[in-house]
C-alpha cells in the first residue's frame, strides 16, 4: 500500500453505489487503498434527490443536499468526494443556489437547525476523477502501476454532468482527464468524439426509443473508434450503457455490443487489484474478459 | 376554463414563470436570447421535442406557455447542460427547463407524455419516506402508474440484475429520517 499524503476525504457513495453499482464503490475504495487516499464514508448520508426531486420541488431538493453538506462540514474535512456524476452536480448546484439566494439560505439554516446542523458552504464538492488526476496526479499513479494494460484500446466516456455546467476540473465540451488517467494506467485512450455527449440517463426508462437512439450513437461511436471497451465515470451512465445493448443493437440494426467498465475497475486492475476485488463478475457486458 | 394561450391566462402564467426564473442564478439572461438556436442544435433530445429550447423562448415571448407545459418537451430534457454551456447569451437553459417542470407541477398542468413526471413523483415519495432511493420499489411504483404490462419488458433485465446480486428488493431508511422529514416540513412552511 502506498503512503498516505495525510489528507482525508469525506466519501459520499450515493444510493446506486450501495447495490446496483456496488462494483463502482468497491473499485473506488480499492483504488483509494492502493494509492493511499483515505476515504471516510459520510455518516448517515441521504439521497441527493438526483434529477428527480429538483424537477418537482427545488427547495426540498436543496435541503437534501444541504443536509449532506452540513454533515460533511461537521467532520472538519475540507472535501466531499463522490464517484457518481449525478450526485456530484446536484451537490455542487445546491451550493451555488444557496449562495446566490439569501432567502433560500436563511430557510435552509432554519431547516437544518431543527436537527442541530449548520451550513456555511465551506466544503468543496469533488469527483473521484478530480481527486485522482489532480491530488494524486500522474507521477504517483504511473509509479503504482503493476499490471501493464498495454494494447488495450479504451473509449473514455465522461457523460455530461462531470464537466457541465460548472467545468470545475475539466473542459465542459472536450474533457481530457479520463483520457489522461487511461494513458497513465498503461492502456490506450482512443479518439472518442461523443465522449461528453449525453446518454439520456433515465430516458431509457421513461422514453425508451429516445434512450436507445442516444445510447446507440455512443456505443457505435466507441466501436467505430476501434475501442475494446468503454470506461464510465457515473453510475447512471454505466447502467444505461451496459443494460440494453441487445435492444439497442436491434433498434439500430447493427451490432453495437461492447464491454463497459467503471474507470476505477480499469485503473484498479492496473494497480494490481484482482477481478474479484473489482467485482468484475457484476458486469452485464463481460467486462472481465477485457482485463488481464 | 383552463389557460388559453396568448390570452390573459397565458400572459399571467408566463409572468409568474419569468418571476421564478429571475431567482435562478443568471436567470435574468433569458431576456437576452437572440434566437440563434445553439441550444436546440446542441440538445441531444431536441429532435424528438414538440418545442425545441429555442422555440420555447419564442413561445414564452408570445405568452404561449400552456401548450409548452402539456407538450413532450420539458420532460425530454435529460439535464445534460449542453445548451447551458454553449448559449452565447449565458442563459442557464437546463435550470429553466427544471423551472418549467416545477411550474407544471405547481399549476397542476400534466404533460401529454406523463412518464417522466410519474417517475419523478414516484422517486420523490420514496425519498420522503426513507431518505434513500430504492430501485425495485421505484420500478414497482412507476410501472404500476404507467402500465403494469410494460414491466414485463423489464423482466429479463430485472432477473439478470437479481442473479448478479445487483437488485435490492428492500428499502432502507437513514437513521436521521425523522430529522430529515422535519427539515422538509420547514422548507414547505417557509415557501
Amino acid at each position: 500500500m502506498a503512503a498516505s499524503n495525510g489528507k482525508k476525504y469525506t466519501y459520499y457513495p450515493g444510493c446506486s453505489q450501495t447495490k446496483t453499482s456496488r462494483a463502482y464503490d468497491a473499485s473506488v475504495r480499492g483504488v483509494a487503498g492502493k494509492l493511499g487516499i483515505e476515504l471516510v464514508e459520510l455518516e448517515d448520508w441521504n439521497c441527493c434527490g438526483a434529477s428527480n426531486y429538483i424537477a418537482i420541488d427545488a427547495r426540498k431538493a436543496f435541503v437534501l443536499s444541504a443536509r449532506n453538506l452540513a454533515l460533511a462540514e461537521k467532520t472538519g474535512r475540507p472535501d466531499i468526494v463522490t464517484s457518481c456524476s449525478g450526485c456530484y452536480v446536484i451537490l455542487a448546484k445546491a451550493k451555488k443556489y444557496i449562495k446566490t439566494n439569501p432567502k433560500l439560505h436563511k430557510d435552509i439554516d432554519e431547516a437544518l437547525a431543527t436537527d442541530g446542523l449548520t451550513y456555511t458552504g465551506n466544503v468543496s464538492v469533488r469527483h473521484v476523477l478530480d481527486v485522482l488526476v489532480n491530488d494524486v496526479a500522474e507521477q504517483r499513479i504511473r509509479a503504482a502501476v503493476t499490471v501493464p494494460l498495454a494494447g488495450l484500446k479504451v473509449a473514455p466516456y465522461y457523460g455530461c454532468q462531470i464537466g457541465r455546467p460548472y467545468g470545475e476540473f475539466d473542459d465542459e465540451e472536450w474533457p481530457h482527464t479520463l483520457d489522461d488517467l487511461v494513458a497513465w494506467s498503461g492502456a490506450e485512450p482512443v479518439n472518442f468524439p461523443l465522449k461528453s455527449k449525453c446518454c439520456g440517463g433515465i430516458l431509457m426508462t421513461t422514453q425508451p426509443k429516445v434512450g436507445r437512439t442516444l445510447v446507440g450513437k455512443l456505443l457505435k461511436s466507441a466501436k467505430d473508434a476501434g475501442a475494446d471497451c468503454i470506461v464510465t465515470a457515473c453510475s447512471l451512465c454505466h447502467v444505461t450503457l451496459e443494460s440494453y445493448q441487445k435492444k439497442v443493437s436491434r433498434h439500430l440494426g447493427e451490432d453495437v455490443n461492447i464491454p463497459v467498465l467503471y474507470f476505477t475497475q480499469l485503473l484498479g486492475r492496473a494497480l494490481g487489484l484482482t477481478h474479484k476485488e473489482l467485482m468484475l463478475k457484476d458486469s452485464l457486458t463481460h467486462a472481465e474478459a477485457v482485463l488481464p | 376554463m383552463r389557460v388559453i394561450d396568448g390570452k390573459v391566462e397565458g400572459r399571467e402564467l408566463t409572468k409568474k414563470f419569468l418571476e421564478e426564473v429571475m431567482l435562478i442564478p443568471n436567470g435574468e439572461k433569458v431576456n437576452m436570447c437572440i434566437q440563434c438556436g445553439t441550444c436546440s442544435a446542441s440538445c441531444p433530445t431536441g429532435y424528438a421535442m414538440d418545442f425545441t429550447p429555442r422555440q420555447i423562448v419564442a413561445a414564452l415571448r408570445a405568452n404561449i406557455i400552456h401548450e409548452v407545459l402539456v407538450s413532450n418537451s420539458v420532460w425530454l430534457c435529460a439535464s445534460c447542460y449542453a445548451c447551458t454551456v454553449r448559449c452565447p447569451a449565458g442563459i442557464p437553459w437546463t435550470d429553466i427547463m427544471y423551472q418549467l417542470k416545477r411550474l407544471g407541477e405547481d399549476e397542476g398542468i400534466i404533460p401529454r407524455v406523463k412518464k417522466g413526471h410519474e417517475l419523478a413523483t414516484a422517486f420523490n415519495s420514496i425519498i420522503d419516506k426513507y431518505g434513500l432511493s430504492a430501485e425495485f420499489l421505484l420500478m414497482l411504483k412507476f410501472y404500476f402508474r404507467t402500465g403494469i404490462f410494460k414491466a414485463l419488458g423489464q423482466l429479463g433485465f430485472a432477473t439478470k440484475m437479481l442473479t448478479k446480486g445487483r437488485l435490492d428488493l428492500g428499502a432502507h431508511k437513514i437513521k436521521g429520517i425523522k430529522g430529515l422529514q422535519k427539515m422538509m416540513a420547514v422548507m414547505e412552511e417557509r415557501k
